[in-house]
């Protein structure tokens, strides 16, 4: 008995619309972010990730406006991330309905922008995300954070990183392994370990999920506290329910 | 139809719990209050609260919303308290080296710390996630709702469970602390309700018809 690992589906959405698609049976529009979240939320998702990929200012409106009507929907936690760059941004979407917030290169850019989210808005709402690659060799694996959806090297550790972060404030850390996403090859559950034993906050592991066992490694030997997954949830490969009793066959305490 | 007003103190976001409210009480009227005017003719008041405990206690007591608060108690009507709306309730709070609360219980508020422990594993603060909660009483407030059902949590401080006789549902995170607290009219849960799905909707229903009374 205890706090259950969470399961967080993901959806990436740009202007108002889910981009990867969703092909749920029988759902009546497969690109509304409000209807899947819906279905997710049903299903038993522990939490929803809305990764906004939107880069004009138009489409910004328009994902707040979504995000007002996934929150007056969903009843579970709802973090938004994407473009976060100034306390306006984290105000706008907190005022939206969100619950948390990601901030990831803007965190790169200007450490000090989390200390003061952090201060301004409490750490339980924001997320830091960090984007990592491995660099150097398998036996003594080091990883480097990348910005820009994974295009830009900063030179930066890790797990160093992910320790400041934890100390300027981030209330959480959503973790992605750029080796791996999209990969379906699991996460990469060495970097997922080094960095949830190096802070004291909970870490969601994100990134190359491509069956159960692999949510079930990521925390058996991630030592993640969430696992979030896209793919395998978004084209039925598997539900949300099936997750979670798997993975409390496999001895994790769920919420089931 | 009755007025629900949600006490707004500028402190993070209130559209869940008002959303939540409406879902459940599609009939009655939810008010966010920014002034005790705007709260006046309430049938039953909720104190969110999101954040660090000082801000809270400043941004409550500069609109006025103690004596408000005081009066409502008074008048017997239903209150629930949520997350830092509970703990602002209680007598001291540890956070920001020590404030002040309102001290309706003459319990603490206490930091996890950052060596938390259960059976040699260490335990992540935040607690952030689904846990259990153990009702410690037959309440109105816990009706239609399973022993030991999972509501959503986020939060670094506690009230202890121990020594306490207000606390209603129980949660273990390292140590015992109190999920939910009531006393007469009050109840107040560490967890928010308002993203608790299908428990903490029926919570948020259970209290839209409670009468105030144990």
């Amino acid at each position: 008995m205890g706090l259950a690992k969470r399961i967080i589906p993901c959806l990436d959405v740009d202007a108002g619309r889910v981009v990867k698609g969703v092909n749920f049976v029988d759902i009546r529009d497969a690109g509304d972010p409000v209807e899947i979240a819906r279905r997710y939320n049903e299903a038993g998702a522990d939490e929803i990730t809305f990764l906004d990929i939107t880069a004009t200012h138009e489409g910004r409106d328009t994902t707040l406006h979504t995000v007002e009507k996934m929150a007056s929907q969903v009843f579970i936690p709802l973090t938004v991330g994407g473009g976060v760059r100034e306390i306006q941004d984290i105000r706008n979407l907190l005022n939206a309905g969100a619950d948390k917030t990601a901030i990831n290169s803007a965190a790169v850019h200007n450490p000090d922008f989390v200390r003061e989210a952090a201060e301004r808005f409490g750490s339980q709402c924001i997320v830091v995300a960090i984007d990592a690659k491995q660099v150097g060799n398998d036996k003594e694996p080091k990883w480097e954070i990348f910005t820009h959806g994974g295009r830009k090297p900063t030179g930066i550790d890790a797990v160093e990183w992910a320790k400041k972060m934890d100390s300027y404030g981030a209330g959480e850390i959503l973790l992605t392994s750029m080796d791996r996403d999209g990969t379906k090859n699991g996460f990469d559950l060495a970097l997922t370990r080094a960095i949830s034993d190096a802070v004291s906050v909970p870490v969601i592991a994100s990134g190359g999920v491509g069956n159960l066992q692999h949510l079930a490694d990521g925390v058996l030997k991630g030592g993640a506290d969430a696992v979030l997954a896209a793919s395998i949830f978004h084209f039925g490969e598997y539900t949300v329910g099936e997750a979670k009793a798997f993975m409390q066959q496999a001895g994790i305490e769920m919420r089931i | 139809m009755q007025k629900i007003v949600v006490l707004d103190y500028g402190m993070g976001n209130l559209h869940s719990v008002a959303s939540a409210l409406k879902k459940v009480a599609p009939t009655d009227e939810v008010v966010l209050a920014t002034t005790p005017e705007e709260a006046h003719g309430a049938d039953r008041l909720i104190v969110p609260g999101v954040g660090a405990i000082r801000d809270c206690m400043e941004g409550f007591i500069r609109p006025g919303f103690v004596p408000l608060l005081n009066q409502c108690i008074e008048a017997g009507l239903p209150i629930l308290g949520i997350c830092v709306g509970m703990q602002i309730m209680m007598k001291r709070s540890e956070e920001n080296n020590g404030v002040d609360c309102l001290g309706l219980f003459p319990q603490p508020v206490k930091f996890f710390g950052t060596d938390l422990q259960e059976n040699g594993q260490r335990l992540k603060v935040p607690h952030m996630g689904w846990n259990q909660v153990q009702q410690k009483i037959d309440h109105p407030l816990w009706r239609d709702i399973e022993n030991g059902s999972r509501f959503y949590f986020v939060h670094s401080y506690y009230v202890p469970a121990e020594n306490n006789n207000a606390v209603a549902g129980e949660t273990d995170y390292g140590v015992k602390f109190a999920a939910a607290v009531t006393r007469n009219n009050i109840f107040a849960t560490q967890f928010h309700p308002e993203k608790s799905a299908d428990a903490g909707m029926q919570l948020l229903k259970n209290f839209v018809g409670w009468n105030g009374a144990a």
